[in-house]
């Protein structure tokens, strides 16, 4: 071992001079050979240019490929247009200074998004395997980073199906008219409206308890809700349905799932433009606020929204890509899809708070309705007297006639602003704010069946890629025996997320949710996507990637993916993970819960979580991130081990066989 | 002599007592006269026990096509308040007369009270209006082209609708359809799998197979040359010059 590394570093020193010498004729950077760590082997564990060529030409009949490529864009486009681009990207914009958010916003997308998805993209394409191969291809010790890919994928599969159940729920009661959350339910003896109802919403109502039956914490299970169970198990079927065969039949069903979201946008930004009060909201969406770019927690949330609206780190976008021909060129696929995906936040923003516009004029105009009926009826006043254009003057007059009454009255105050800031993100968006804006437009059961399919597509194309992730590196690790076909592998994979999935189903599902998505989706993933910018740059080696990458597409990565690969990425994402961790770690761990006999209700009450969800908590977000040294040390003993067992053993080389032979014949 | 005056003062008696009581009958009647709108209008108080206070809204439920609210619109208020106690007593005793208002305002809303049609002075309860406008709710609405918010009887609630409740919950129509549709393309491409995977099975079978007579034909039938040509068995020295 250690004579073979004494070769090799002479080697390098060799080329080193050599290359030191070529700089200095011919002055570029490029050749100068960047550090990198020893990484012996690597050479036996990849296909060679020629072998990839040959493979080619040859059609080696087992990986499966791309009908066209359209099918692989579409795949990827959908894989990381999301639900996070509708719910999390408007809330954002709008809470961090509107459109001056969009300069945080484009600056991080090309300094971390598209170096990081072109490097996943070339990897996979170069070593023609899912994450665990790839991984363990560069090095059998970074096995753990693909494994790491597996759990994360696996666990956020697992939450964000159940939002799609949820999705479903709403789509199944989408066929009615009245909508069962337009109006309160009657009580027991017809005396009056629900009281649970009556002191919240109608929204919310059907939300908490109607579909959720929401516990009023997350100890309190309550027991699984049938209705929701039925939902999980269609989700989880009509993923299986798709993902049978593989990308055969994910390939075929994007087609749909990837292009309705943007008709349904489009259809909701024409119809959201012709009601009243919609340019309030997208004006107050885009207005720029340039002292919130002074904010540093503006550029961690641009950074971070970057980083998980482009489902890097799990996996699934190593394993579409390696289904590629080999000349495919990723780096223009790189930056077409980080722009699509960029248009998609920007466009699914302005479509929501068009129609948050809308409902906040509704508001503002009930609100004010209400006040001037009062005013109306207290001073006997006729009709028409006081309207929304004379409502300031009259009420002042009033107040300084009669101010006791005026008092007693109880008037709201009604202010555009504040309904427009009450904006929120998250399912409290879906289900509840848009809800609401549903039912106040006409033919509001076609809204909903459209809003719902929307959502349930890109829910969908996003599941796709997470089973990728899962199922690949599966059949890479060899944990079912290799004659197992794929359509048994991803049914188990399937039938195992349902059952866990079943706590989603509980009365304290939604608890258990928020809870996965904090910490599941959040750190497992910066981690993962830092180890595998390292292992790229530095144990595989960037001149050698830059090599396969001028193999691939013909031309050789320019200085600004070698910049950003090599230095500002890694740091982008180094810096992330530092202020996450620490806020994670140095805040008190709450969440917010609904509570009908809570003082404030119906404003969600704040819990604190139990002791024992702290050992949840590092499953979800320890395992994964120590899976990566985990797996290295577990294999750094495994070769310790059987090198003890090998060592003073018989030495098998031919020409002991050959003098064996000889003297036998002899 | 003595026994005239005597008679005059007798028919002197009887004619003061008779102008008496013709004045004490004047002034009866016209106090009643007077006193009855008084009384009437002691029945009818805002705030009085049995009375209810009515709100109307004309223009919020109309708009452009509000009309105006007059003395003719508030004598079809009092008919249809008579005809909702008729249809409520089932009798057809109650007449206009019966209901009482007062206290109207520019919001237009104004007071009215119930009385009895036996006896002008009582007040029918207030219990038993509320059930009778309950029972005619609708009919008093659309005679105003109203509706329960907008003609509102301070203090009685609208009658909710009962809620309809279908024998199957809409939603499960549709789940049942679309895990229907499911659950037959999973059959149909398991189904489809296998098969492919069959027909690979058997045509490499097929194909070894062939493979085998061909080779098992050579053999045996020395005669027959549809064998295949066995390089490895020429007479490759005629060519090879060392």
């Amino acid at each position: 071992m250690s004579i073979y590394l004494l070769i090799e570093d002479s080697y390098h020193q060799v080329k080193r001079w050599h290359h030191r010498y070529q700089w200095v004729k011919a002055c570029q950077p490029a050749t100068m050979r960047f550090p990198k760590l020893p990484n012996p082997g690597l050479d036996d564990r990849i296909p060679s240019h020629q072998e990839l060529e040959r493979m080619e030409k040859e059609e080696a009949g087992d990986r499966p490929k791309w009908d066209n490529k359209t099918q692989y864009m579409l795949t990827c486009v959908g894989f990381c247009v999301g639900l996070g681009n509708v719910w999390r990207f408007p809330y954002l914009c709008q809470s961090h200074g509107g459109g001056a958010f969009m300069i945080p916003f484009l600056i991080l997308l090309v300094l971390e998004g598209i170096p990081l998805l072109h490097l996943e993209f070339a990897i996979g394409q170069r070593l023609r395997s899912g994450s665990v191969g790839v991984w363990t291809a560069i090095n059998p010790y970074l096995t753990g980073v693909g494994i790491a890919s597996l759990f994360v994928s696996f666990l956020v599969g697992m939450y964000y199906n159940t939002i799609i159940a949820w999705v479903m729920w709403y789509f199944f009661n989408s066929f009615q008219n009245p909508l069962p959350w337009s109006q309160c339910p009657v009580n027991a003896n017809l005396t009056g409206l629900v009281s649970e109802c009556a002191r919240s919403s109608p929204v919310d109502y059907f939300w908490y308890r109607d579909t959720l039956n929401t516990s009023t914490s997350i100890g309190d299970s309550g027991g699984l809700q049938w209705w929701m169970v039925l939902c999980l198990l269609c989700a989880w079927l009509l993923l299986y349905v798709c993902c049978l065969r593989g990308i055969e039949t994910t390939g075929k069903a994007v087609y749909v799932t990837s292009t309705l979201p943007y008709v349904v946008l489009t259809i909701f930004l024409i119809r959201g433009l012709t009601l009243k009060g919609s340019l309030d909201g997208i004006k107050f969406l885009f207005t720029p606020d340039l002292n919130e770019l002074m904010n540093p927690s503006t550029w961690l949330d641009a950074g971070a929204q970057v980083f998980y609206s482009f489902s890097l780190a799990f996996g699934g976008l190593i394993s579409f890509s390696s289904y590629n021909s080999v000349h495919n060129n990723c780096e223009q696929d790189a930056v077409i899809i980080s722009f699509i995906n960029g248009f998609t936040s920007v466009y699914a923003a302005t479509v929501i708070y068009s129609i948050i516009g809308f409902r906040a004029t509704e508001r503002f105009d009930d609100c004010l309705e209400g006040n001037i009926l009062a005013l109306l009826n207290t001073f006997n006043l006729p009709e028409g007297n006081i309207t929304e254009g004379n409502y300031a003057e009259s009420l002042q007059n009033l107040n300084g006639t009669f101010p006791e009454i005026i008092q007693s009255l109880d008037l709201k105050t009604c202010d555009l602003q504040t309904f427009l800031s009450q904006g929120v993100e998250g399912t409290g968006l879906a289900f509840i704010v848009f809800t609401e804006a549903i039912t106040k437009m006409p033919v509001s059961p076609l809204w909903s069946i459209l809003f719902f399919i929307m959502l349930f597509c890109l829910g969908l194309s996003t599941m796709f890629g997470s089973i990728e992730g899962t199922v690949v590196p599966l059949q890479d690790l060899n944990i079912f025996p290799k004659r197992w076909p794929k359509e048994a592998i991803t049914g188990i994979v399937c039938l195992v997320s349902f059952i866990i999935a079943l706590i989603f189903a509980q009365s304290s599902g939604n608890y258990w949710l928020a809870l996965f998505d904090s910490f599941a989706g959040s750190i497992p993933l910066l981690v993962i996507a830092f180890c595998e910018m390292i292992a790229v740059v530095y144990i595989y080696g960037i001149d050698r990637f830059n090599k396969d990458i001028e193999f691939m597409i013909g031309h050789k990565p320019n200085l600004f993916w070698q910049v950003t690969w090599r230095f500002v990425s890694p740091l982008i994402v180094l810096v992330i993970f530092v202020f996450y961790f620490v806020t994670k770690v140095s805040s008190n761990v709450t969440y917010i819960a609904w509570n009908p006999s809570s003082e404030d209700f119906p404003t969600l009450e704040v819990l604190e979580y139990p002791a024992w969800i702290y050992v949840i908590i590092f499953i979800l977000a320890g395992v994964p991130s120590l899976v990566v040294p985990g797996t290295a040390l577990f294999k750094l003993v495994q070769r310790r081990c059987s090198d003890k067992n090998v060592y003073g053993a018989e030495v098998d080389t031919v020409s002991a066989k050959v003098q064996m032979y000889t003297t036998e014949m002899s | 002599m003595e026994e005239g005056c005597m008679i005059n003062s007798h028919f002197l008696g009887i004619s003061l007592f008779m102008r008496c009581l013709r004045m004490l009958v004047r002034i009866l009647v016209l106090l009643y006269l007077a006193g009855a709108p008084a009384l009437a209008q002691t029945l009818c108080q805002p705030n009085a026990s049995n009375g209810y206070k009515v709100r109307i809204s004309i223009k919020t439920a109309l708009g452009n096509q509000a009309y105006e609210w007059n003395e003719n619109e508030m004598f079809l208020f009092r008919a249809t308040m008579a005809f909702a106690m008729r249809r409520y007593y089932k009798t057809e005793t109650y007449n206009v007369d019966n209901i009482i208002m007062c206290n109207q305002t520019l919001r237009v809303s104004f007071w009215f009270v119930v009385t009895s049609p036996e006896n002008s002075t009582m007040l029918i309860p207030n219990a038993d209006v509320e059930k009778a406008v309950s029972m005619s709710r609708h009919r008093i609405n659309n005679a105003f082209l109203l509706t329960d918010r907008t003609l509102e009887f301070l203090g009685i609630h609208p009658t909710l609708a009962a809620p309809v409740n279908p024998d199957t919950p809409p939603w499960l129509i549709v789940f049942g359809v679309v895990i229907g549709a499911v659950f037959a393309g999973i059959i149909a491409l398991l189904v489809s799998s296998l098969l492919q995977k069959r027909r690979k099975e058997k045509g490499m079978m097929e194909d070894g197979q062939d493979e085998e007579d061909r080779q098992m034909k050579g053999v045996e039938n020395d005669n027959v040359l549809d064998g295949i040509y066995n390089r490895g068995f020429t007479d490759d020295d005629r060519f090879t010059k060392l």
